[in-house]
Order: C-alpha cells, then sequence, then structure tokens
C-alpha cells in the first residue's frame, strides 16, 4: 500500500497499464514531454518512449478520432481531454462515431478508447473549467461514464476502463485531485495523505464498472451522489444528525440500480446531489428510475440538490455550487414529508 | 501483416530544458526585401509573402523598403505608450495576481506589439474577435483602466458581472467582443460577422486572433473556408508564438509556415514579423484596406515568440530552455520600436524613463481606484441575484423558482 492523491491514483494506473499492455497507447494535449497539465502523466514518456505517450495537437476532435482509429486497428488509446469543458468540438466523434461503431457495423468494429478528461468546479475556474457534462454522454447509448470520488477508486475503476473492450468517458473531479473537498471553502485545504480512500495498492487491481460504492451505511434516507459530492454529502450528513446512507455511484452508466433498490427499500427515502445543472441533468433519470424499481417503498417525493440551471459563474462559485447546506435542507424536507 | 520494424513518428520541440537554444537556421529574410503589392492584387500572384517575412525595421532601427507605413513620429509614439503601459499593466496584474488577488492572468510579454500595431491600423468600428493574448486592443481604443481591473479583480464593477475569469474581456463600446476560453471559436464567428457587415452594405471589416496552437482545431479551417467563399471583409491572424502551454508548434504544422496554409484557400497570405511594430501596422492597413474595398480576406501569420508562461498556472522551465526568448532573433518589440523613434530623433531614454514613471504611477492610482469596488475574495462582487440573469433575456419561471430557491 502507497499513500497517494488522485492524480498519483491515475498515473501509477496509467502506468501499470502501460506495462502490461504494448497496445496501451497515451496522447493528449500537454500529456507527453510535460506530463499534463495536472501532471497525471508525469514520468510516463520517459519511462516508455516518445510513441506511447504523446503531445497531439490542439484538436479535441482531432484526438476523438484517431483514438477512434487506432482503436479500429487494435491499439487500445487512452485519450486526456484537458478540461471536459473542451470536450464539446469533439462531440460528433464522441456520440456519432465512438459510440455507435459497434453498433452501426453489426458488431464487426469496435474502439475500446477512453476519454479521461477533468471535470467539476471549486477551483475558481469559471464556466469554462467548471462544467460537469456528464449527462450528455450518459445519454449516448454506447458509452460508459465513470466517475471516481478517491484515489483509491480512481485507479481501480481507470484500469478497468481502459481493458473494457467499450469506450468509457472518465471524469477526474478535479477539486478532489489533491484532497478530499466537503464544499466549506473557507476550511484550509485537505490532503488525501491521512485519508483511508488515500491507500491505494502499488500493483495492479480493477474495480469493476457498474458497481456503486456504500460511502456510509444509515437507515433513515438514501444520498445518491458522485464525484466531488460525496464528500460534500458525508460532511452534511455527519452535521444533520440524520442516519443517512451515502451511495457513490462511481458509474453512471452501467448503473447499479440494484443497490440504489435495496437501500431506498431498506430507507424509503432519497436526495440525489450532483454539481451538474438540474434540468436533464443525470439526478433526473436516478430519480425515473427509482419510482420505476421501488416507488410503492417511497415515503417522501424525491429531492434533487444540484447546480442551478446557469452557466457555471465565477465569482459567485459559491452559490452554484451545491453546498452542504442544500444537502441538510434537503434531507431535513425529505425526512419531515 | 508483416512488422517494417519502426514505430510511429513524434515531432519533438528543437529545444528542451538544458539545450542552448540556436534559431540561426531559421529563414529570416532581410527587412525591406519584400515589396508591398496592390490591394487589387491576385493572391495566386504573391504566394511567396506565405514564405518570407515582412519587415520593416532593419537592424539599425531604420525603417526599409515599400511596406514603411510612413507614420507620423506622433503615431509611433502613441504606440509605444500603449505598449509600454500594456508591459507595466501586465508586470503589475501579476504581482497582484501572487498576492492572492486575481485568480489567473495572462501576459502578452514579447508580443505586445501585436494587438497594439493591429489595432491602431484599424477603424474605431471594425470589429475585434481577439484570443486571451490581445488585451492591448482596448489601451488602443481607450478603455478606462480601471474598467479593465475591475474585470480582472472580479469585483462589482465588472462588467461582465464576475462570471468570467481575468484577462475575458468583453466591451462593446470598443467593438470587442466577449473573450471565450475555448481556443479558436471566435475565428469562423469572426469571418460570419464580417458577412453580416457585406450583407448590410456597411464597409467595416472584422478580425480576429488566434495561436499557433489552435491552428490544429476545425474552427480555423471553417474560418478561412467560409472567409475564402464568401470573400468576407475580415483578416484573420494565427499568432504564431512557437509555444502553446507546453505545445511546440511543430505539433500544430509541418515544417510548412502558417501562412502558407492561405495558398489552398485562394487568399493572400502573408508572413510578418510579429516583433516589428511597423510591418505589422503595414501589413494590417493593407487587409482592411482591400477588405473595405470588397477584395476579401487576407490571411496572416504573426511570427513571433511567447516570452512569459502561458498563464499564471503554467511553469514553461519544465519543458523549454529557461532563457529561449533571450535567443529569438527578432528581438523585443517593445526595444525595437523606441530605438527606433530614438534613431529618428524623436525619443531619448530620459523620454522613456519618464514615460514608464508616468504610466506605473497610472496603473497604481487605477488600480486603488478599481480595489474600492471590491476584491475576488473580500468582494463586494456582482449582486447574487445576477447569478439568475443573461441565461436568458428574461428568466424563464424555473429560474425565477431557482432564484427562490436560493433565497435572493
Amino acid at each position: 500500500m502507497a499513500q497517494m492523491n488522485m492524480i498519483q491514483a491515475v498515473n501509477s494506473a496509467l502506468d501499470i497499464i502501460l506495462e502490461k499492455d504494448s497496445n496501451v497507447c497515451i496522447f493528449g494535449e500537454d500529456v507527453g514531454y510535460f506530463g499534463g497539465v495536472f501532471r497525471c502523466t508525469d514520468g510516463l514518456q520517459s519511462k516508455y518512449g516518445k510513441h506511447r505517450v504523446f503531445d497531439s495537437p490542439l484538436a479535441e476532435g482531432g484526438i476523438v478520432s484517431t483514438a477512434i482509429g487506432m482503436g479500429i486497428n487494435g491499439l487500445r488509446p487512452v485519450a486526456e481531454i484537458q478540461f471536459a469543458d473542451y470536450i464539446f468540438p469533439a462531440f460528433d466523434q464522441i456520440t456519432n462515431e465512438l459510440a455507435k461503431l459497434r453498433y452501426r457495423s453489426g458488431g464487426e468494429y469496435s474502439a475500446p478508447v477512453t476519454i479521461r478528461t477533468p471535470s467539476g468546479g471549486g477551483i475558481r475556474g469559471g464556466h469554462y473549467h467548471s462544467q460537469s457534462p456528464e449527462a450528455y454522454f450518459t445519454h449516448t447509448p454506447g458509452l460508459k461514464v465513470v466517475i471516481p470520488s478517491n484515489p483509491h477508486d480512481t485507479k481501480g475503476l481507470l484500469i478497468s476502463a481502459i481493458e473494457d473492450d467499450d469506450p468509457v468517458i472518465f471524469f477526474e473531479p478535479k477539486r478532489l485531485y489533491n484532497g478530499p473537498f466537503d464544499g466549506d471553502h473557507k476550511k484550509a485545504a485537505l490532503k488525501w495523505d491521512t485519508h483511508p480512500k488515500g491507500e491505494v495498492p502499488e500493483e495492479y487491481y480493477s474495480i469493476p464498472l457498474g458497481k456503486a460504492s456504500i460511502e456510509r451505511e444509515g437507515s433513515q434516507l438514501t444520498v445518491l451522489c458522485y464525484g466531488t459530492m460525496v464528500h460534500v454529502a458525508r460532511e452534511a450528513v455527519k452535521l444533520s444528525g440524520i442516519d443517512a446512507e451515502i451511495i457513490d455511484l462511481r458509474s453512471l452508466v452501467p448503473l447499479d440500480i440494484d443497490a440504489i433498490t435495496k437501500s431506498i427499500e431498506k430507507t424509503g427515502r432519497c436526495v440525489i446531489v450532483h454539481e451538474a445543472p438540474k434540468t436533464s441533468g443525470f439526478g433526473g433519470e436516478l430519480s425515473a428510475q427509482i419510482q420505476e424499481s421501488c416507488f410503492y417503498h417511497l415515503e417522501a417525493p424525491i429531492t434533487r440538490v444540484t447546480g442551478w440551471d446557469t452557466p457555471f459563474p465565477h465569482s459567485l462559485e459559491w452559490y452554484y455550487f451545491p453546498s452542504q447546506e442544500r444537502v441538510i435542507e434537503a434531507m431535513k424536507k425529505t425526512m419531515e414529508s | 501483416m508483416s512488422k517494417k520494424g519502426k514505430t510511429l513518428f513524434v515531432p519533438d520541440a528543437p529545444f528542451r530544458p538544458g539545450d542552448k537554444p540556436d534559431f540561426s537556421n531559421l529563414n529570416l529574410p532581410e527587412a525591406g526585401s519584400s515589396d508591398k503589392p496592390e490591394i487589387s492584387v491576385d493572391p495566386s500572384e504573391i504566394r511567396d509573402l506565405a514564405f518570407g517575412l515582412v519587415r520593416v525595421l532593419d537592424d539599425d532601427h531604420k525603417a526599409v523598403g515599400s511596406w514603411d507605413p510612413n507614420l507620423k513620429p506622433s503615431v509611433l509614439k502613441e504606440g509605444l505608450r500603449h505598449m509600454t503601459l500594456l508591459r507595466i499593466f501586465d508586470d503589475r496584474m501579476l504581482t497582484m495576481q501572487r498576492q492572492g488577488k486575481l485568480s489567473f492572468y495572462m501576459k502578452s510579454l514579447g508580443e505586445e506589439a501585436v494587438a497594439i500595431a493591429q489595432g491602431m491600423a484599424l477603424r474605431s468600428d471594425d470589429i475585434l474577435f481577439p484570443s486571451y493574448r490581445q488585451p492591448g486592443l482596448q489601451f488602443v481604443r481607450g478603455r478606462n483602466l480601471v474598467d479593465m481591473i475591475c474585470h480582472c479583480i472580479t469585483n462589482s464593477k465588472d462588467n461582465v458581472k464576475g462570471r468570467q475569469m481575468p484577462v475575458h474581456y468583453s466591451w462593446k463600446e470598443g467593438n470587442l467582443v466577449s473573450i471565450s476560453s475555448p481556443v479558436g471559436t471566435q475565428f469562423p464567428q469572426a469571418v460570419g460577422c464580417a458577412m453580416a457587415s457585406a450583407y448590410k452594405g456597411e464597409d467595416n471589416v472584422s478580425i480576429s486572433w488566434l495561436g499557433d496552437g489552435t491552428a490544429a482545431e476545425g474552427d480555423f479551417h471553417y474560418a478561412l473556408n467560409f472567409a475564402s467563399v464568401y470573400k468576407a471583409p475580415v483578416i484573420l491572424n494565427v499568432v504564431n508564438n512557437q509555444w502553446a502551454i507546453s505545445t511546440h508548434r511543430n505539433f500544430s504544422s509541418g515544417e510548412a509556415t502558417f501562412a502558407s496554409r492561405g495558398i489552398a484557400y485562394d487568399m493572400p497570405s502573408i508572413r510578418v514579423d510579429g516583433n516589428d511594430f511597423l510591418a505589422l501596422y503595414s501589413v494590417t492597413n493593407w487587409a482592411a484596406e482591400r477588405a473595405r474595398k470588397g477584395e476579401g480576406a487576407t490571411f496572416i501569420e504573426v511570427f513571433t515568440y511567447r516570452a512569459e508562461a502561458h498563464s499564471t498556472s503554467d511553469d514553461p522551465t519544465r519543458y523549454r530552455p529557461k532563457d529561449e526568448w533571450k535567443s529569438w532573433p527578432l528581438g523585443d518589440p517593445l526595444e525595437r520600436l523606441k530605438l527606433h523613434l530614438i534613431e529618428l530623433g524623436e525619443w531619448s531614454k530620459t523620454d522613456q524613463n519618464k514615460l514608464e514613471k508616468e504610466l506605473d504611477e497610472l496603473v497604481i492610482k487605477s488600480y486603488k481606484e478599481a480595489e474600492k469596488y471590491g476584491t475576488l475574495n473580500e468582494g463586494p462582487w456582482a449582486s447574487e441575484e445576477t447569478l439568475f440573469e443573461d441565461v436568458y433575456k428574461k428568466p424563464p419561471r424555473h429560474l425565477r423558482k431557482q432564484r427562490q430557491e436560493l433565497g435572493i
């Protein structure tokens, strides 16, 4: 076991996979010589060679489309999009090409591409360095969508994503790279070095996609969340005094509906928390699936705590970012109804 | 399939940390060696301009050749003043960023001539679509420094209401269109804006800038093609400053010059010394005149060097030699214009020192004034209800409801 932050966990997963499979190559903007603007690929080019970990032109559509071509011809590319906010020039290649290749070719062709991209807010990044665009991709059949919340899961899930024969969009909540963040921006920043989920095996391991993690067991209410919001929810539950069960979804597609159903059958109440805007956010999908699978166990309406239906602001970031207070208020309201 | 025994070619930057930069292999024609064509020229007759380098200021700081715009000393002094102000402004903002007063900053060091010479060559009704590294345009058009700083420190007087990171200016009064972080998006928008001017029968032009790295984005190619097809009155500039964060220009293009790409789109394509105020002014003025007369778009490669880090989030010592800029053969644009004025007998070192002192005081005074309206850390910011404004022209019901939920 080693103590790692999320950047080191990403690096360790990539290192192991590069070593294990000579068909894995990594590319994207600034990922080669420099090692990435967040340092996730630091040292990998010098270790594995320029043709395995390399810089690309600034062209997200070009990165994803060439990754598809590489995947068609036997490679297992891991592409980095520098910020999730910059993924949209590649949207056509992801949603119309990467996602549909297996289906449209009658199963003849596929491309096992993993797209890693830092997402989410809390870093004073304004609307072009803070977005959470996962719902665009969960809405596209053919893609798997993964969002870890800690170093341990990051490594195991990333290894699974790369080894998966289907394309995976792997969102890395950038506010969590260096430490857990519970939403209290006035507090000194925490590090992963004393956190139990910062303990990461140095060797190979994988965590299956589509398996949620019970972050906290509880009996009165279920909180569904992923990414940074897992930590916000944990603190909110602690402060609320409500015995809530917190489920870290980890993977949105495939979704661990069994774990969700089991929990809600026990608690009868549910609060969903995500950073992305509310309208057509993944919370809407969760809410619909819950009423399909366990409507008669519900004792109160499902409540969503999300980003507002506005772009992500710069100076008013903390009015936008779902706070502990908003989560507590939603839990109380759900308990009362 | 049999194996060739080779693997994928991946380029590299010519120099890395620890290397001694040597730019002696750059093709740098003498100042004054390229001829200025008529604005009605057939683009196919001036293809050599895409491979050469328009230069006016020679090594003795004299203006030479047919591209010399013959500017009055007062205009040159105005240019020097703007460039000096930009350098001082950048230094002050960087200091304040280091003190935590700004969340982020980007300097123009080594590229001051780009926006300033080009901006001065335009009319004030020409419409600007800059990237984040042309803030100097605002000095040319007389924007209030206090307003610029209020944006950079994201306070209650920030005209974009605290919604953008610093240096993402918007200034409608100065015809400067809101700057976006996703790179290159402005390029084809400028073409559309120019198409609208043509549509309305107006003779103002649009102009846009992006970097060498961004010239790899699809938007770059959309812009050139639409500009060519519709003969749009637009000036499209790729500022080739050699570096896109850590990505060397070798990853954006092969050996060919960026300017040569314009040839395939059948438009005049000119490569110009980006550190030469006079050459930049002259080429831009020529392009603007062509556009105004209905001759269509011009594509310009501005050849320069990014002397500073990409932004305050970047550390260039990790990927390029520390003093690479010092070896850049085309020098410092501000110094070159200053020496030209001194050579003309219109300026002196004392004048420059006096100017620097005056501008430094102006920037400090403006900063203090701006701080009265708040700072990013302490506030006040744009009021909380502005969070829900401008998403739509009028907030629909669901946004009004969300605003109530937030209790404002």
